[in-house]
């Protein structure tokens, strides 16, 4: 599905909404329409109602986590006539963020998948998103499960929290910048990232 | 008793026997398995009470829903952390004399999630382990060597004397404490009471042999 006449379909459908088609480069090409928080339920309620659209299953939702590029400093070095926009567009991502994808099909018209994102602010403290549960009930489950591994806060949802780890778990283990507790005691054979953690669990003890 | 003299009476049609033997017979021979399992392994074990494999022959074909009545639990799966105080506390419900096997790569070691966030390394962490079976999930024919592995076990256990098992000796405990969930990890991680991490030498790299436990 062509993601640029459904862009400006809602576009004028849902006013004010900004939207952006993040490309995929992949043989795939399944490219994916960034949404902007403020008006997601409306994009959400106008591709499930309307009657050419119908996209009525919400298959799957997942989150991705963009931690702050570690190279922001280098722009810098670039020359006067781009300086500022270089700056502006590392200060935009220096924090980061988080982002919630979801997959979208049409069980009545057979077609799909339309993709949408969602990003957060920072990955910090504006970690909140509307939740799309009120659309899509299959969703439920799975943005508690991003609720839980990456942090993100989905306001609206009837029930959120956390569904892998238990209730006084304060982390998010599958931030990219998570820090697992040191439970290392022996591995036989250990190599790769095994190996660093063996090093680094002796270090730390001696 | 003599085992020769023994025989010989036994063919004279003269049944002579130990408390000690009609013991551990009775013991062996109607272990009731807990229940319950926990991932993939469960499904082995399931096949392995039925026609085709028919554990009912080694007199453990009662599978008791409830700890207070099982002798055996088979600790049949992946332990995430979450679920590990709750098999623990299901082991500290059952009365003794109480056996565990850990069943499958998962529930001996951690297995191929071994260096994840949520699992347990091995249930030998919290509760004391008769019998291993290694295997991903193990066949029914293992779970039934472990069986006799176990009933091999009991039949040779002392009523007295320091080598007596864990239920006739009043100083071993009984309970084990129920790890407590934390804001990063169970609490404690281990019991060091039953589990000490074993001396393997692990040579790192660098020429950094601090790895030596």
């Amino acid at each position: 599905m062509t993601l640029e006449p459904l862009k400006s379909e809602i576009e004028t459908n849902v006013p004010g909404c900004r939207l952006e088609i993040v490309p995929n480069p992949s043989p795939s090409a399944q490219h994916s329409l960034l949404i902007d928080p403020d008006h997601a339920l409306e994009i959400a309620l106008f591709l499930r109602d309307a009657p050419h659209l119908r996209f009525d299953f919400c298959s799957n939702v997942t989150g991705i986590d963009w931690p702050a590029p570690k190279t922001a400093g280098k722009v810098k070095e670039m020359d006067e006539g781009f300086e500022h926009d270089a700056e502006e567009e590392s200060e935009a991502q220096a924090s980061g963020h988080l982002e919630a994808v979801y997959h979208l099909y049409s069980m009545e018209k057979k077609h799909g998948p339309v993709i949408l994102r969602m990003r957060t602010k920072d990955r910090s403290h504006a970690v909140h998103l509307p939740s799309l549960t009120p659309v899509w009930r299959s969703a439920d489950f799975q943005e508690r499960e991003i609720f839980d591994l990456f942090g993100i806060v989905f306001d609206g949802h009837p029930d959120l929290r956390r569904i892998l780890m238990w209730p006084e778990f304060t982390d998010h283990p599958m931030r990219k910048d998570y820090v697992e507790p040191d439970d290392y005691e022996y591995e036989p054979t250990a190599h790769d990232d095994v190996l660093r953690k063996t090093t680094r669990h002796h270090s730390g003890n001696a | 008793m003599d085992e020769a003299l023994k025989n010989e009476l036994s063919k004279q049609g003269i049944f002579a026997t130990s408390l000690q033997e009609l013991y551990n017979w009775g013991r062996r021979s109607s272990l009731w398995p807990l229940n319950f399992g926990l991932a993939c392994c469960a499904i082995e074990m399931i096949a392995t009470t039925m026609a085709r494999y028919d554990l009912a022959r080694f007199g453990a074909e009662v599978f008791r829903p409830s700890p207070r009545q099982a002798d055996l639990m088979i600790v049949a799966g992946t332990i995430t952390k979450k679920m590990a105080p709750q098999v623990v506390r299901l082991y500290n419900q059952m009365p003794e004399p109480k056996y565990v096997i850990s069943m499958g790569a998962c529930a001996i070691s951690g297995g191929p999630f071994k260096q994840g966030y949520n699992v347990l390394k091995g249930i030998d962490r919290y509760i004391p382990v008769d019998i291993y079976i290694p295997g991903c999930p193990p066949r029914p024919e293992a779970l039934l060597d472990a069986f006799m592995a176990l009933q091999k076990k009991i039949d040779a256990q002392q009523l007295t004397g320091d080598n007596r098992p864990r239920h006739l000796n009043a100083a071993e405990p009984s309970e084990f404490p129920v790890p407590k969930f934390g804001a990063h990890d169970l609490e404690p991680s281990q019991n060091p009471e039953i589990w000490h991490p074993p001396l393997v030498n692990i040579s790192l790299a660098e020429t950094d042999d601090s790895g030596t436990a």
